[in-house]
């Protein structure tokens, strides 16, 4: 057994030799892609693309990764936990020695664009260019604009503390290979304006696909895994399916509940928590309502889904239910109704909640874990919030009482087990 | 009125209205799968329910059209701090690691609120409920805290021997000068209920809890504003006197008037930096 676990070192290597000599065949396209000669330096002083960069930045979300806790903006340093390793964000105020302060405007571009760093070295693609590579080079000045314009701070990067062998970037050179395809977005004809913004703004700088789409074992997203759903690495949150169509994830969600969730952090159909609070918190709140409308009618459009197969418990969880249905009525039914509508504007329906049916089980069982506030926004700057059951139940508890939840009403989902609990338990929340 | 929605919630006409309608599914299901057995009456008895059913939610929505409502209080809201902490800020019941936080000086606890955020105080759960607070709201759960008066509950101390509480006692009404400990009372008050705007009291605190903190400010897992006097004091002590010190507070009986004493009537020994860095530099 321990002589094939060491299979897939000659696999890799394999790997990384063919798209060595893919990328050579389509190197020379890529630059292509890069603009120069163009004077972008009066644009990078302009008020008024200052504040566009401002905002767009914010559609990017781009100061939650690039802070750490209690940290100046965008002075990097919050580590990002991946299956690979820790991978900690650069600062990229304009800081000479320590941030993007001697960057120009076409290494950005590069960067944005193209996932190269300053040096040419390739970036790790935690970087979302794989998504950010779809934006236009005129919302790119804006952005370099805005980041330039920010006050520097001297704050030396956090090393990089990735595993063998990805902490060799030339291991990169097969990923991009396999998973990255740089453009910048091209509006659909046969689709409205008002699509193609919502379009852009979720597949290029909202990088909604980097969560919720299913990655593979090596961090990948398959080309057609859009917006479907998918369990956020070592983070261990399930981001659900975008689909409002037949079996999708959020069926039934009109217009208004995803410009709601979006806008205020709750919605007639669920209430953001977990990493999506932080997005909404920091990121969709301040976005505007053309824009939110815009987001709403492309996820709208996303295809309906097919019907999945009923999966049969691994044991019989009937009194599983009829546990977690007493535990239910005692500590939930209060604020979330025995036929789980919760009430509205208040507390978060669970019939029908994107997350509490979602595949995994991990979104219901870690909210009641942790509890917590719903997403503290201008529209609901006092909000109402959860308690947090780590302290009262067992893990066998939340199991049954999750489970009940997942089966009651007309929610359909398979079980969670107390062992799935008990993992969940220990996850760290950042 | 939360008791009126919570008696709406447990209200039987909804469950019935449920089990009809789960009654007529398997009966319309059967209609259409169970073949030649199935009279013809039944089938039509189940379609004709179908279409009645609705009128039949309609009425008793009307009946039971009043949506259940919560009321609108901040103690209502901050049901996650509530449910370890006590609706009053009480303490934990059981266990002894949920701090008491009612009485405390406002800015003392918004303070630790900020911490928590910033990640100078580390303790997970707090640090993902409060991660997206804003000021004004974590002032304003602050205020409830401080304003809420309620007896102190006694915990349990260890059996230990009076020569270690002596030495508690010491420490606290004197201090240590060989170690360059001052007196906790210097700081946290005569009566030890401390000081506004931002000194904790430490009577009625848990002998657990006492422990846990001074061994966090020691190891960093608690910090605070630079420079951060309460880690400089807990790195002087010595490791047998943190037990001395939490056994000793957390055995004392908890004054009449538990107030924190006025801003003007400490000089600190230290310069700490949640005092304005006042202090002779000790």
């Amino acid at each position: 057994m321990k002589n094939l676990r060491l299979l897939w070192i000659p696999v890799v290597l394999l790997v990384i030799v063919l798209a060595g000599w893919w990328w050579r065949a389509h190197t020379t396209h890529e630059s292509s892609a890069l603009i120069e000669g163009q004077d972008v330096s009066a644009l990078l002083k302009d008020p008024a693309v200052i504040a566009k960069g401002h905002y767009l930045a914010t559609v990017g979300d781009c100061m939650s990764c690039h802070t750490e806790q209690g940290g100046e903006p965008y002075a990097g340093g919050r580590v990002i936990p991946t299956p690979f390793g820790n991978i900690p964000a650069p600062n990229i105020t304009p800081d000479p020695e320590h941030g993007i302060g001697r960057w120009s405007f076409d290494d950005f571009w590069r960067a944005l664009h193209t996932g190269i760093g300053i040096d040419g070295e390739r970036l790790y693609p935690v970087f979302s260019y794989t998504s950010f590579t779809k934006t236009t080079h005129e919302d790119a000045i804006a952005i370099f604009a805005y980041l330039q314009s920010l006050p520097p701070v001297a704050q030396a990067p956090t090393p990089l503390d990735l595993n063998f062998p990805y902490n060799m970037r030339s291991a990169l050179t097969a990923w991009r290979a396999l998973y990255f395809k740089p453009g910048v977005y091209k509006p659909n004809p046969s689709q409205s304006a008002e699509w193609n913004r919502g379009a852009y703004l979720v597949q290029g700088l909202g990088h909604c696909n980097e969560c919720h789409a299913q990655r593979d074992a090596l961090g990948g997203l398959q080309g057609n895994a859009i917006l479907s759903g998918g369990r956020i690495p070592v983070q261990d949150w399930y981001a659900p399916d975008l689909s409002t169509q037949a079996n999708g994830g959020m069926q039934g969600w009109t217009q208004q509940d995803i410009v709601d969730l979006l806008k205020t952090g709750r919605s007639s159909k669920g209430t953001a928590f977990g990493p999506m609070a932080d997005v909404v918190v920091n990121s969709t709140q301040y976005l505007q309502d053309d824009d939110l409308k815009a987001i709403a009618t492309y996820l709208q459009s996303l295809p309906s889904r097919p019907k999945l197969a009923a999966v049969a418990p691994s044991f019989d969880s009937g009194s599983l239910v009829n546990s977690g249905r007493d535990i239910y009525a005692k500590q939930c039914a209060n604020c979330h109704g025995d036929n789980g509508a919760g009430i509205p504007g208040v507390y978060p329906p669970l019939d029908g909640n994107s997350s509490v049916v979602e595949p995994t089980g991990i979104n219901a069982a870690r909210a009641v874990l942790l509890g917590g506030f719903a997403p503290l926004t201008q529209g609901n700057p006092r909000p109402y919030s959860m308690p947090p059951y780590a302290q009262q139940l067992s893990d066998a508890d939340v199991a049954a009482v999750v489970t009940y939840i997942r089966q009651a009403w007309s929610n359909r989902a398979p079980t969670v087990e107390e062992r799935d609990v008990a993992a969940y338990r220990h996850t760290p929340t950042d | 009125m939360w008791h009126d929605a919570s008696e709406w919630m447990h209200d039987t006409m909804p469950q019935k209205l449920e089990h009809n309608r789960r009654a007529c599914r398997s009966c319309t299901r059967r209609a259409y799968t169970l073949p030649m057995k199935t009279t013809a009456w039944k089938v039509q008895f189940c379609l004709a329910l179908r279409w009645l059913l609705p009128f039949g939610l309609l009425l008793g929505g009307v009946a039971y059209a009043d949506p259940p409502t919560v009321p609108d209080t901040l103690q209502q809201r901050i049901a996650a701090c509530t449910t370890c902490h006590g609706v009053h800020g009480e303490g934990a019941q059981h266990g002894d690691l949920f701090p008491r936080l009612a009485g405390k000086p406002v800015a003392y606890l918004e303070l630790q609120l900020q911490n928590f955020q910033r990640g100078l105080r580390k303790y997970a759960p707090m640090e993902y409920t409060v991660r997206q607070l804003s000021p004004e709201y974590m002032h304003e759960i602050a205020e409830y805290f401080a304003a809420q008066q309620v007896p102190y509950q006694s915990s349990s101390v260890p059996d230990l021997a009076p020569s270690v509480l002596q030495r508690g006692q010491q420490l606290v009404t004197s201090g240590d000068p060989s170690r360059k400990v001052p007196p906790c009372q210097a700081c946290h008050g005569k009566q030890l209920t401390g000081t506004q705007p931002s000194v904790p009291g430490l009577v009625g605190l848990p002998y657990d809890y006492i422990s846990a903190q001074l061994g966090s400010w020691r190891t960093g897992t608690r910090a605070s504003k630079a420079p951060d006097c309460m880690s400089e004091i807990a790195s002087r002590l010595a490791p047998d006197d943190i037990t001395a010190v939490a056994a000793w507070l957390a055995s004392q009986s908890v004054p009449a008037d538990v107030h924190p004493q006025a801003a003007n009537a400490i000089t600190p020994p230290l310069r700490c930096g949640v005092l304005g860095s006042q202090g002779d530099g000790a």
